[in-house]
């Protein structure tokens, strides 16, 4: 009978468990209070019911009290505050070296595509016992992520990328669920996500006609759309070097600093004038409109992969501020 | 001769003129108090309709009973109508209307013309919202975010939410009238520290009303350009942003939570004080909680964003102010909780629906502080935690306050006695089917169903079964109410002046009251909830 009335969902990834812990915490501290609220109001109303107690004993208030049902609350709220916070930066803060996985949210589905290349509609195979980093965009307008089994959610939002990360411990599949209404086919927006021992996982990879890496394809239309033009191997271009610049601040025409993630690349892409770097002038051409998101999504992991090209020359390319 | 004089009735609001045109072009409060509590009730039954539909639609997993679209539509259209032609005007439109100009010994509110032009407003709006759902429509949530509702919803998103953008005057003019009314019209001797609670936790809400409306107004109509002028605000594809619409819908609706909820806790103050004879436990606590609840819920409108994409340091912020608003609303129920200690407590309806509220209340307020919590709202947000978390607040909250206090006001409103055995039973019939209804939406959220789904896995069936169920045993508690205060016009007992041996001015005066409230004006020499010196008067009527 439980197996068609479940009361509770799985706990399927590293975090699952913690989330779990703070709930039980405040259901429990929840219970305590309701129940004392509803058995002393219970207490009263017998005790001091007008047949027993017709003459009541007036009582303006007391301070002492007043302050131990201000601060005990508050303390109270403050664990509550602490613990929920710890967790929440966990959930915020993604692992080094988490394999990436890009989603793209559109009316009504779910589009993943794996570093490797593979793409995959409504269904997310993943390995277990590694850290998965999600980086989402929408085509159209607001959806959100939300596997219940590993409790992360977040938002997918068009014209930006959002991430999340999890690190699946439990082989099994699992619901996805657009969390945030976005029209006709809401409740349609679903799939699964599939957890797969490493080995299988590997074997689910290599299955399946794939057209090159992300990356690889990502290089492709690097050349195509004329990017290596100006954004040359070397320090000559009219362009800034892209190597070694993901992960790291960079230094702009303005003054300010920006840290180089994936909506910092993005928007170089798409609005190149909005964030010049220092040395270059403001003659890139806007991307908006020309390149669609998956493309976008195979230009950002190959400039991201540069990253190893430039350590492994170990050469200054762009001005960096470190 | 003399015999005949008695039969006739004494002057009073209600006969002292008849005919449509003396409703209509009235301007006294207790009449428009009336025409609100007319207009309120019927958006009360379109808006339960909807509801009734999104339970039935829920029974089984697929979506069977209606269209995606149809359903869409009903959730919206439920939302739109509960809260913006229900709930926000509900205690402060219709029973704060008809009972602060008593309660501070005032012949009127300090603008009656505003007061009346505030109804014709709230029609205006109501009927553009009605118009717009005529037409077919509106499928964006009641949240109306973008850039789904500026450039992706092919429904009448302009027409009612330019209907909302109207009725929010109509908030607006209520505030106003509220706010200089409990400055400038208190009688002779009524200071601050002898206000009734009712007219603090009104006067918080004002300051909201006044101060928040402008900005959802302001949102609203940014929206309406973008989808018609295709003016880039929020739709990132216009150059806009779509969290943007976010920070401004919350700063006002968030706020717009405690517009609904702070009067209901007037009411609930009222009714246990009278209820246990005992002079309102931590009274200047009560009062000043419903300030601090005012000025601190403009500060957390961000924590419905958590996982929207804002910065996690806002996010810290923002959980932490959360905290500090649930502060002062418990310190409100653990008052209430201690006015009835060594009180002379009865067990009338509005007593029970207040226990209702406190209890149920309670559980709202607890289970947000989960949401407040930034670890446990990643998971639950979006799920039906959310949605079982604001109807513990607002239907078992503020409806059930809405409820105590007509129960409560009822007599002087009307001059008769409601049927105490009926309305007992509707109390806990709403108790009960309100429950059922609504507490296995707490498992079913932190399981994972998302809020808003037309069609859902079949393991979240038995829980949706019981909820719909419950829903069903709610409706029969809305009801009977209806049948019996409608039956109480004719046949209720005469109920006299006070019939609950009350204190406070509203039951100096007959019921109902004389079209000038007070013969002469009253003078207060005494302090708030002052049962200690009123004489212990047998009760007489209804019971």
């Amino acid at each position: 009978m439980w197996k068609n009335f479940p009361l509770f969902p799985e706990a399927a990834s590293s975090l699952a468990g913690q989330v779990d812990g703070l709930y039980f915490f405040l259901v429990a501290v929840s219970a305590f209070f309701t129940v004392l609220i509803f058995v002393t109001i219970f207490i009263f109303a017998i005790k001091y019911r007008r047949q027993v107690n017709p003459l009541p004993t007036q009582i303006e208030g007391s301070l002492p009290l007043e302050l131990t049902w201000t601060l005990i609350p508050l303390g109270i709220c403050m664990i509550f505050f602490a613990w929920g916070s710890l967790i929440y930066f966990q959930e915020g803060r993604v692992p080094r070296g988490a394999m990436e996985v890009y989603a793209i949210g559109k009316q009504w589905m779910w589009k993943f595509e794996h570093e490797t290349g593979q793409r995959e509609i409504n269904q997310l195979h993943v390995p277990i016992g590694r850290d998965v980093k999600m980086i989402m965009s929408s085509q159209d307008v607001i959806h959100s992520f939300f596997v219940p089994a590993f409790r992360i959610k977040t938002d997918v939002l068009p014209g930006r990328y959002t991430t999340t990360w999890f690190h699946a411990t439990k082989l099994g599949t699992y619901h996805l669920f657009c969390a945030e209404y976005c029209g006709t086919q809401h409740s349609g927006m679903i799939g699964e996500v599939v957890v797969m021992d490493p080995s299988a996982y590997q074997a689910w990879l290599s299955g399946g006609g794939v057209m090159g890496s992300l990356s690889a394809n990502g290089q492709q239309l690097f050349q195509q759309l004329g990017c290596a033009t100006c954004h040359r191997a070397d320090t000559q271009g009219r362009g800034p070097n892209l190597a070694g610049v993901f992960g790291k601040p960079v230094l702009l025409d303005d003054g300010r600093t920006v840290f180089a993630d994936e909506n910092y690349l993005r928007e170089s892409i798409l609005n190149p004038n909005a964030k010049i770097v220092s040395g270059f002038k403001p003659i890139m051409p806007t991307f908006q409109g020309q390149v669609s998101e998956e493309n976008l999504a195979a230009l950002v992991a190959y400039i991201k992969s540069l990253v190893q090209l430039q350590q492994a020359s170990n050469r200054p390319a762009v001005p960096v501020n470190d | 001769m003399a015999t005949a004089v008695q039969t006739v009735e004494r002057e009073n609001y209600l006969n002292s003129n008849y005919g449509l045109k003396s409703w209509l072009l009235t301007t006294d409060h207790k009449r428009i108090a009336l025409l609100y509590l007319m207009s309120i009730t019927a958006m009360f039954w379109l808006g339960g309709f909807f509801a009734m539909m999104i339970r039935l639609e829920l029974l089984t997993p697929a979506g069977d009973l209606v269209s995606s679209d149809t359903y869409n539509k009903m959730f919206t259209m439920h939302g739109i109508t509960m809260v913006f032609f229900f709930l926000i005007p509900s205690v402060p439109a219709v029973i704060g209307n008809f009972v602060i100009p008593l309660m501070v010994g005032a012949k009127d509110l300090a603008f009656p013309r505003l007061n009346l032009a505030s109804w014709y407003i709230y029609m205006i709006g109501a009927a553009l919202a009605l118009w717009g759902f005529m037409l077919g429509g509106v499928d964006t949530g009641w949240t109306f975010y973008t850039p789904f509702s500026t450039g992706y919803s092919k429904t009448h998103v302009v027409t009612v939410a330019v209907g909302i953008f109207v009725v929010g005057f109509s908030s607006i003019f209520t505030g106003l009238n509220f706010i200089v009314t409990i400055h400038r019209m208190r009688a002779p001797g009524l200071t601050w520290s002898r206000l009734p609670l009712f007219c603090w936790s009104n006067y918080a809400a004002s300051l909201i009303m006044v101060l928040g409306t402008p900005v959802i107004a302001i949102t609203l109509l940014l929206v309406a350009f973008e989808r018609l002028f295709h003016i880039g605000v929020f739709n990132p594809q216009l150059g806009g942003d779509p969290i943007l619409f976010q920070h401004l819908f919350w700063f006002y609706s968030h706020p717009a939570v405690y517009i609904m909820i702070l009067p209901g806790m007037g009411v609930i103050s009222e009714v246990i004080t009278c209820f246990s004879r005992k002079r309102a436990f931590g009274y200047e606590f009560v009062a000043l909680a419903s300030i601090a609840i005012a000025v601190l819920g403009f500060l957390v409108w961000a924590h419905h964003m958590f996982v929207a994409g804002i910065s996690m340091y806002s996010a810290l912020v923002f959980s932490l102010l959360s905290y500090f608003v649930a502060i002062p609303s418990a310190v409100k129920v653990f008052n209430w909780t201690a006015t009835m200690y060594k009180g002379s407590v009865r067990f009338d309806t509005p007593m029970l629906y207040a226990w209702g509220f406190i209890g149920l209340f309670t559980m709202g307020g607890l289970t947000g502080v989960f949401l407040a919590s930034l670890g446990i709202d990643v998971h639950v947000t979006d799920t039906y935690f959310v949605v079982a978390h604001f109807h513990y607040v607002m239907v078992g909250g503020m409806v059930l306050a809405y409820m105590a206090g007509l129960h409560f006001w009822w007599p002087k409103i009307t001059g008769r006695m409601y049927p105490e055995p009926p309305a007992k039973l509707s109390a806990l019939l709403v108790f009960v089917g309100f429950n059922l209804t609504f507490f296995p939406q707490f498992v079913l959220g932190y399981m994972g169903m998302p809020r808003r789904y037309h069609a859902y896995p079949p393991e979240f069936q038995v829980l949706n079964v019981l909820s719909t169920a419950g829903a069903s045993v709610l409706a029969v508690g809305y009801v009977l109410p209806m049948i019996y205060f409608l039956w109480s016009l004719r046949y209720g007992e005469p109920a006299g002046p006070n019939p609950w041996n009350a204190v406070g001015l509203e039951w100096m005066t007959p019921s109902p009251p004389p079209t000038h409230n007070f013969d002469e004006t009253p003078v207060v020499t005494w302090e708030a909830y002052d049962y200690e010196h009123q004489p212990q008067e047998e009760i007489t009527v209804g019971h």
